[in-house]
Formats: structure tokens, C-alpha cells, sequence
């Protein structure tokens, strides 16, 4: 809980940093103060505590999310401290981001509908202003007036559900809704079933799910790379935290009622993403599908919902981020001298800056799945969950899937040691993203060869 | 420890590489190689021919979900350790006249995956086995991917999904075998038997295929093998030698290791099948082999000719079957190496490998033609040579399950003998032409690559004893755990 306070703090000092001109200490403030948010969840480990009269519990699996967020949140700043120093309000958005973060850990440590909620506006809002964050960029207009126009519309299923959910059991705790659908619902049945399936339609458009899914490519293309990056780590973990924290504490017993459409989507979303990538040239465009094709996998756990879920979901998120994070600053640094990269960008790679391309094979090696990098064993902890519980076919479909997954990231791959190109100029790394690539690149391969460090945390 | 040692040697190697001088990569590359293939001697010696596992490693590793890393060697094991380690520094020091671009990278991927392929080969956990399986498959893909030849793009990742696809299977496989070991679950070696033979035959029939189609893609057996000949065309020679000389085997030993005794059912019931499309493999490719005009494509069709007939011998499931294929891996891993080495000598002088364009080196390079035909000669199987001990059993073994099974079969070292010498006769034999005048014979270095296999190819045909002792005892474990299961099921 302390975490929180000390983002908020942070998050009012860069809006005052601008009136007592400390925007020089802002940055290493702000790193500091996310990794120090990290070590002070430590504290909240194994004591389950809830606070404000049950709006917020941070139990293990809170804690687990929580520092993950922060950890990439830092890692993010790394990433992208550049993209602020060339736009006017460093601290606004400095502040919007760490408000984000805070949204975020309301998503993954909310024990009431409300805190869901407020937690979800609270990303969203500082979002739709960050997508558009490149005032002079009509694309990322587009991009964050899309993602309001879309994003609002989601919120209103998810208040819809909220409140037939609310009608039913006569409250917004979770632990008391959960209580209250063991008990029976009686003849309110059919209104705790309606509200589900709003909720799913509304969580379902934030983990960006097929068929909700429409806007996911255009936002992640038309705003700024950094944000992109945001977006397809923090956004997509909080929300899927959220999304499972619900439906495991709440909707666990009734899960024959709602399985069914959910492996809709799981299917629908392991196929349509797969597919439609291998057909993308702009590389934000494929990574935006490749982040709706790991909310597929991600998907699996939910349904399975079994005691492993929860692990094999932290698992996958550690390991999907850490790669995602190191893909985008290598294409954050491509794109200093080519903006909006298509795969045809990464030609030549190799011989411009070799170390880049290592960064970038890595991370797309991570995210097709192939051992011993900590994507491989997310996938596999993924698919002994869904087998624990049953859903051989949907293993299988996930497998073929992730198949068709190897033919678009290995494009990438081969461009960059295969193909030549009329550039030559090499690419200068800064210091700070090649910390940024240390870290990951050893956490993705410590992760990968020592699983056991994060499986069975919660 | 002395396992793990074996194991992770050249990952270490790997590391040191890239500390070095770009210039020393290749001499730390052979001389870290050579202390492996030292290390796999000396336990050689050690190894005590009548017991099976020994240098057991055991430790948890992902104790939640039952996944261990359990490694040791028996016979079957260490026959093809000592194939890997004492391949790989022929493959480095073949390797040693070309200069390739990146050197550091090209010999790190090198030792990596001799360190995958020797992993494989020792792993006794299902999850073990996979990891290794899985990271092998990288470092040759770079190798192929940076320094092959033409239209390697997509000749490389048409390589790369074909074989991930049938490991994904095998996947699938093993966490359903994973999910019927009683308990909290375990990867653990004997409860993936046991938990095979608690299976329904026609489960087992389904795991069979599951676990197969891994395995069929990396041998290749017919009709899986077509992302081969083209991989093994577009490959750097070293990249071919590693394929062809090692990886191949990884197959072969799946079976032996992680088919037969897992689902012996199922091997009972689609054992013949594969046996017919093994065979049907063997003439099929023996007669391409006949039509090609490149080199390297008519080594390519000869390997999958004989893969097939160490994998009919293997699913006749008896001894002197297994026996045959356990010293045909060796001698054609050796055979094929020195075969591949012969085409790059060829290709380095001439700039070609069509035969059409050569003939009379015999003149010209009186030593690298002795050297060819004893290689040769390997291949074709003839008498006092590596080849013939195998074959003989193989196709033994063959004839004892079915003879017109076994008359096919056998037509392997008739329609090898026809593309082999043909192949000779076209290259080597008649007359001069002006690129093959000049052609010099061999220099200290290919000596030293292509001696020790001549060496090899003779020895093992004249002293095939200690090889077969040494697998003897391990091949006997296999086939009991077999027959105790038919004798539970009351065959």
C-alpha cells in the first residue's frame, strides 16, 4: 500500500517540478522512486492486508503484479526519457504515466467493483491523452480519439455489468459477491449471467480479445512508440490481472455459465491475431498483434482457472513483458532515423549495430516461444495449466498457433541477418537503453533456465 | 558432476569466445572441443560395459511441477556422446580454411550446439530432453540462416517449422504422458514408461504418433523429409556436417530412448507402418540419389536412404537390430562427415559441385582420392569397413521380421553401391579437364580432418567389438522393459 502513496506523491512532484524548476531531478527521481515503490511492496508480502474498508487487498498475487508493474514502469522511463525531452510538457506527462502505474495497481489489487472501476478510468483517461501525446502527428490523434470513442464505450458495458451484478447480490466487495453466488442466486439467476457477459465485453475490449479487438492495431500504430510500449506491457498486464482477480474470486463457481464464451475468444484470439500478423508490414502493427495474440494464451489460464492459473499467468506476463519491452526500444532506437518502421527497417541490421540485432532476436525468440528463454516456459506453464484442466484441444490449437507465430517473428529475425540494405550509417545505442537490454536480456534467460523463481509465488 | 561437466563444457567454451580476439575464436573453438571429446574418453574408460546409467546427475529443478535434471549415460548414450565430441573438432578444424565473417559467432553456435546435442543425448527427464532438443535447433538455424548458401531465407525457416512443428507435437505428447504419471506428476524417465504402458493401446497409438512426428522430421524418414535435401544443400559445409553427421541421430536415439519403451503398444501397432515407409524411403531415395547431378543433393538422398534402414532396423525390435543401428549411427555419422568434407575440398578447388564439370582428379590428387574411396567404400558398406558391420545387422534383422521387407531393405546396398561409385567414376575417374589439371592434393589441413576418419572408417569395420560391447547391455534394458510389458498384457 505504501507503494501507492509514494507513486502519488511522485506523480504531484512532476506537476510541481515544473513551478520549482526541479525538472532536472525529475527523471532519476522518478526511476528511483518506481524501483523503491518495488521494494516497499516486499513489505505488504504474505500479510494480505486490506485496506479502506475492503477496497484493496494486497494479497500475493496484488504484490506479485504490483512490483512487476513498477519494475517495467522504470524500465519504460529508461526507454523513453528521449521521446519527453523533445515534447514541451515533460512533467505533465511524467505525472500521466505515473497515475497510469497507479490505475494499474488499483486493476491488479482492487477487492471492490468500485476500486475496478476507478482503477481502469484512472489508466484509461491518462491514456487517451498519452496516445496523443505527438500534438502534430494527425495519427495519433486518430489514435487517442479512437481509443476514447472505443475505450468509453467498453466502461459502459463494464459499469452495465457491474451494476446487474450489483442488483444481484447488493454489493460491490468480492469477496461478498463470491459468497453471495455460492449460496445461490435464486431467481436473479439470469441477471448474475447478463452481468458476466457485460463484464467479459468489457474486459474483453481492454485485454483488446477477438472480437474487441478492432482497435487495438490502429491505436498501437498511430500513437507514439513509447506509448505503444506502454500500452502493450502495463495496460495489457493490469488489465488481464484484473480480468482473472475478478473471475477467480468472484465468478469461480458459476464457471460452467461462462467458460463456453470465453473459449470463444480464447480460440477466436489465438487465430484471428496469429493470422492477421503474418500479413502486417508495419512492425507496431505487428507487434500490436502479437500483443492480442498473447492475451489468447493469457486466456487459456482463465478458463482452465485452476490452482496454477494464477502463477502460470504472472509467469507469462513477467516473460511476455520483458521481451516486449526489449522489442519496442529496439525499434524505438530504429525508428530515430525512420519513423513508423516496416519490417523492411530491420534489413541489414546486423551490420549497422550487431549487438542491436542480437537484443532484437532474443526478444522475438522469447516471444515465439522457443527455449531456454523464459517465453518458452511461459508458453509450456500455459499449456500444463490448460492440460491440468482438461482443454487438450485448445493445447493443441495453441500449439499450431504458436507455429504460425514463428513466421512473423522470425521475419524480423531474417531481415535483420539476411537481408542487406543502402544504409550504412551504424546506430548509436544510448546508455541508457543498453542498461535496459542488460537487465532484460539476463532476466529473460534467468527466468527461462530458473522457472521456479516465479512459479508458485502466488 | 562429471555429466553436468560434459554437458555445459562447451557453454562455457561458448562464453570465453567472446571475450577473445576475433582471430582466436577458431583455435579456442578446436582446442574446447578437444577437451570435451578428452573428458568424453576418459569417462569412456571409466564406464563399466555391464551395468546401465552411470554419472547419474539428479537434482530439482522445477520441483512444483516434477521436472528434474536428471542426466547420466548408459551404452546408448555414450556411443553417441563419443560420436558428437569426437565429431565436432573434425567439424571445427574442417572448417579452419574458410574465414568466416563474424568468427566468434559462427564457433559460439558451433560449441552451443554441441552442448544441446550432447544434452540431448544424456537427458533422463522428459522436460530435459525437450529443452534440449528445442535448443539445438537455434544455433544450427543461425549457422544456416548467416552463412549459407543461396535462397537460404526461406529454405532455412521452411527447415525451422517443419521440425519445430513436429517437436510441438511431441510437446503435446509428452504433458499428456506428463499428466497420467500418478502422483503430484513427474518428467522423470521411468514414471514417463510407466505412465505410457498405463495407457489404452489405442492412446498409446496416439502418443505414438504424437511423440513420432518429432522424431520422423529429424531423421528424416519418408515422407517427412522434404525441407532435407535442400537444407543440406544451402548449408555451410559445417552447418551440413552437423545435420547430417549428428542431428540426425538425435531422431534415431528419440526412438530408441523416448518411443519404444514409452509406448510399446503403440510401436506394436505402428511399428510396421513406419517399417514399410522406412523402406519405401531407402529405394525412393536411393533412386534420386541415382538421378542427381549436384554432389551435395546425392549425399543428402544417400543419407535419408540409409536413416531409413537404421530405422527399419530399429522397429524390428530385436536385438541385432537395435545393435546394427547403434554402429551404423557412428560409422555414418563418420562416413558422412568425411563425405561432406570430400565435396567441400572439391567445391574450395573447382568452384563447383555439379559432376558434370569434373572428372580425372584421381591424376591430379593421388592421396585425396585414396582418402575418397575408403570413405566411400564406408558408405557402400564393403566388408572390413564401418559401414558393412551395420548394414549386415540391419539387414539381418530386416530379413528375420519379413523377407520381402528384407529383399527391399536390402536393396540399399545395391542402389548405394550404383550412386557411390557412379559418383566416383564421374568425379574422380577419365580424363582431365582444365579445372581439375590444377587440382592440388591434400594440404596439412585437410590431412588432418580427413585421416583421422579414414582411420576411423577402417577401424571400426575391422574392431566392431568394443563398439558393440559398449551399447550391449543398455540395448538389452530397452528390449526387457519391452517384453516385461508384453508379458503384463499377456502377449
Amino acid at each position: 500500500m505504501n507503494s501507492v502513496f509514494v507513486l502519488s506523491g511522485l506523480g504531484i512532484f512532476s506537476l510541481l517540478a515544473e513551478i520549482f524548476n526541479a525538472k532536472r531531478f525529475l527523471f532519476p527521481v522518478v526511476v528511483l522512486g518506481l524501483v523503491a515503490s518495488a521494494l516497499l511492496l516486499m513489505a505488504d508480502w504474505n500479510q494480505g492486508t486490506a485496506h479502506y474498508s475492503n477496497m484493496l487487498t494486497f494479497d500475493n498475487y496484488a504484490v506479485a503484479f504490483s512490483m512487476t508493474l513498477s519494475l517495467i514502469a522504470a524500465l519504460w522511463f529508461l526507454m523513453s526519457k528521449d521521446y519527453f525531452a523533445d515534447h514541451a510538457h515533460t512533467t505533465d506527462h511524467f505525472s500521466l504515466v505515473l497515475f497510469a502505474v497507479i490505475g494499474a495497481m488499483f486493476m491488479v489489487s482492487y477487492t471492490n467493483l468500485a476500486m475496478l472501476f476507478l482503477g481502469i478510468e484512472v489508466l484509461s483517461i491518462s491514456l487517451y491523452v498519452l496516445a496523443g501525446s505527438s500534438f502534430g502527428d494527425i495519427f495519433s490523434n486518430e489514435a487517442s480519439f479512437k481509443y476514447f470513442l472505443m475505450g468509453s464505450f467498453a466502461t459502459g458495458f463494464l459499469l452495465f455489468g457491474i451494476a446487474l451484478i450489483y442488483g444481484v447480490t447488493a454489493s460491490f466487495d468480492l469477496h461478498v459477491i463470491a459468497a453471495h453466488i455460492s449460496a445461490g442466486t435464486g431467481d436473479k439467476t439470469t441477471w448474475l449471467y447478463a452481468g458476466i457477459l457485460l463484464l467479459i465485453v468489457g474486459l474483453g475490449f481492454k485485454i483488446s480479445a477477438v472480437p474487441f479487438h478492432f482497435w487495438a492495431p490502429d491505436v498501437y500504430e498511430g500513437a507514439p512508440t513509447v506509448i505503444t510500449a506502454f500500452m502493450s506491457t502495463i495496460v495489457k498486464i493490469a488489465a488481464f490481472a484484473g480480468f482473472y482477480r475478478l473471475f477467480s474470486i468472484c465468478f469461480a463457481t458459476v464457471s460452467g455459465e461462462w467458460t463456453d464464451v470465453v473459449q470463444v475468444l480464447a480460440i477466436l484470439t489465438l487465430l484471428v491475431s496469429n493470422i492477421t500478423a503474418v500479413y502486417q508490414h508495419s512492425v507496431k502493427r505487428m507487434l500490436a498483434y502479437s500483443s492480442v495474440s498473447h492475451a489468447g494464451y493469457l486466456l487459456i489460464s482463465l478458463l482452465a482457472l485452476n490452482t496454477i492459473s494464477a502463477s502460470a499467468i504472472l509467469y507469462y506476463a513477467v516473460a511476455y513483458a520483458l521481451a516486449t519491452i526489449t522489442a519496442f526500444t529496439v525499434l524505438h532506437n530504429i525508428e530515430a532515423d525512420d519513423e513508423n518502421a516496416v519490417i523492411d527497417s530491420f534489413n541489414g541490421l546486423v551490420k549497422r549495430n550487431p549487438y542491436l540485432a542480437f537484443c532484437m532476436a532474443i526478444a522475438m525468440l522469447s516471444l515465439a516461444g522457443i527455449p531456454p528463454l523464459a517465453g518458452f516456459f511461459a508458453k509450456y506453464y500455459m499449456f500444463t495449466v490448460a492440460f491440468k484442466s482438461g482443454y487438450i484441444a485448445l493445447v493443441v490449437l495453441a500449439v499450431v498457433t504458436s507455429l504460425i507465430g514463428i513466421y512473423y517473428y522470425f521475419r524480423i529475425i531474417i531481415a535483420m541477418y539476411l537481408k542487406s540494405t543502402e544504409k550504412t550509417g551504424a546506430i548509436r545505442v544510448p546508455l541508457r537503453h543498453s542498461v535496459i537490454f542488460a537487465i532484460t536480456l539476463l532476466l529473460i534467460v534467468i527466468f527461462g533456465v530458473f522457472p521456479e523463481l516465479l512459479v508458485g509465488l502466488v | 558432476m562429471l555429466t553436468l561437466f560434459l554437458i555445459f563444457w562447451p557453454l562455457v567454451a561458448t562464453l570465453v569466445l567472446f571475450i577473445l580476439r576475433p582471430d582466436e575464436a577458431k583455435r579456442w573453438a578446436l582446442a574446447a572441443s578437444l577437451l570435451e571429446m578428452a573428458l568424453c574418453l576418459t569417462m569412456t574408460f571409466a564406464f563399466d560395459a555391464s551395468r546401465t546409467a552411470q554419472f547419474v546427475v539428479d537434482q530439482p529443478w522445477v520441483a512444483s511441477l516434477g521436472i528434474n535434471f536428471h542426466a547420466g549415460i548408459d551404452g546408448i548414450t555414450l556411443l553417441l556422446v563419443l560420436l558428437t565430441t569426437v565429431l565436432t573438432p573434425l567439424i571445427i578444424l574442417s572448417s579452419f580454411k574458410q574465414n568466416y565473417e563474424n568468427a566468434p559467432s559462427f564457433y559460439g553456435l558451433v560449441l552451443f550446439m554441441e552442448m544441446a546435442l550432447v544434452g540431448v543425448f544424456c537427458a533422463l527427464d522428459g522436460f530435459l530432453f525437450y529443452i534440449f532438443w528445442e535448443m539445438a535447433l537455434i544455433p544450427i538455424y543461425f549457422i544456416c540462416l548467416r552463412w549459407g548458401g543461396v535462397n537460404r531465407g526461406p529454405v532455412t525457416l521452411k527447415f525451422f517449422i517443419y521440425t519445430l512443428a513436429g517437436s510441438l507435437i511431441m510437446l503435446v505428447g509428452l504433458l499428456y504422458l506428463y499428466y497420467h504419471t500418478p502422483g503430484d506428476h513427474s518428467f522423470d524417465i521411468k514414471a514417463l514408461y510407466a505412465a505410457g504402458h498405463s495407457l489404452s493401446p489405442a492412446e498409446q497409438g496416439i502418443i505414438f504418433w504424437a511423440l513420432f512426428a518429432a522424431f520422423a522430421v529429424k531423421m528424416p524418414i519418408f515422407p517427412f523429409h522434404t525441407w532435407q535435401p535442400d537444407t543440406y544443400h544451402t548449408a555451410p559445409t559445417p552447418g551440413t556436417m552437423l545435420l547430417a553427421g549428428i542431428m540426425l541421430k538425435m531422431g534415431i536415439y528419440g526412438v530408441i530412448r523416448w518411443l519404444i519403451p514409452v509406448v510399446p503398444e503403440g510401436v506394436e501397432k505402428w511399428g510396421s507402418t513406419v517399417l514399410t515407409l522406412s523402406v519405401i524411403g531407402i529405394v525412393y531415395a536411393s533412386f534420386l540419389a541415382i538421378l542427381q547431378k549436384d554432389l551435395k543433393r546425392l549425399i543428402a538422398y544417400s543419407s535419408i536412404a540409409h536413416v531409413g534402414l537404421i530405422a527399419a532396423g530399429i522397429f524390428t525390435l530385436n536385438k541385432v537390430g537395435m545393435q546394427g543401428a547403434m554402429v551404423q549411427m557412428i560409422s555414418h555419422g563418420i562416413v558422412i562427415v568425411g563425405l561432406f568434407y570430400i565435396i567441400d575440398i572439391i567445391v574450395a578447388r573447382t568452384a563447383t559441385q555439379e559432376m558434370a564439370n569434373l572428372g580425372g582428379i584421381r591424376l591430379s590428387a593421388p592421396r585425396f582420392n585414396t582418402a575418397f574411396i575408403i570413405i566411400l567404400l564406408g558408405s557402400v558398406a564393403l566388408p572390413l569397413t564401418s559401414g558393412f558391420v551395420g548394414e549386415f545387422l540391419l539387414i539381418n534383422a530386416v530379413f528375420q521380421y519379413h523377407f520381402v521387407t528384407g529383399a527391399f531393405a536390402a536393396l540399399t546396398m545395391i542402389l548405394g553401391a550404383v550412386y557411390m561409385l557412379r559418383s566416383f567414376q564421374i568425379t574422380m575417374l577419365g580424363e582431365n579437364n582444365a579445372t581439375t589439371k590444377v587440382f592440388s592434393d591434400l594440404d596439412r589441413k585437410e590431412k588432418w580432418v580427413l585421416y583421422p576418419v579414414v582411420t576411423l572408417v577402417l577401424l571400426i569395420g575391422i574392431f566392431p567389438g568394443p563398439l558393440l560391447n559398449i551399447s550391449a547391455v543398455a540395448v538389452d534394458d530397452l528390449l526387457t522393459i519391452v517384453m516385461n510389458y508384453q508379458a503384463g498384457i499377456g502377449h
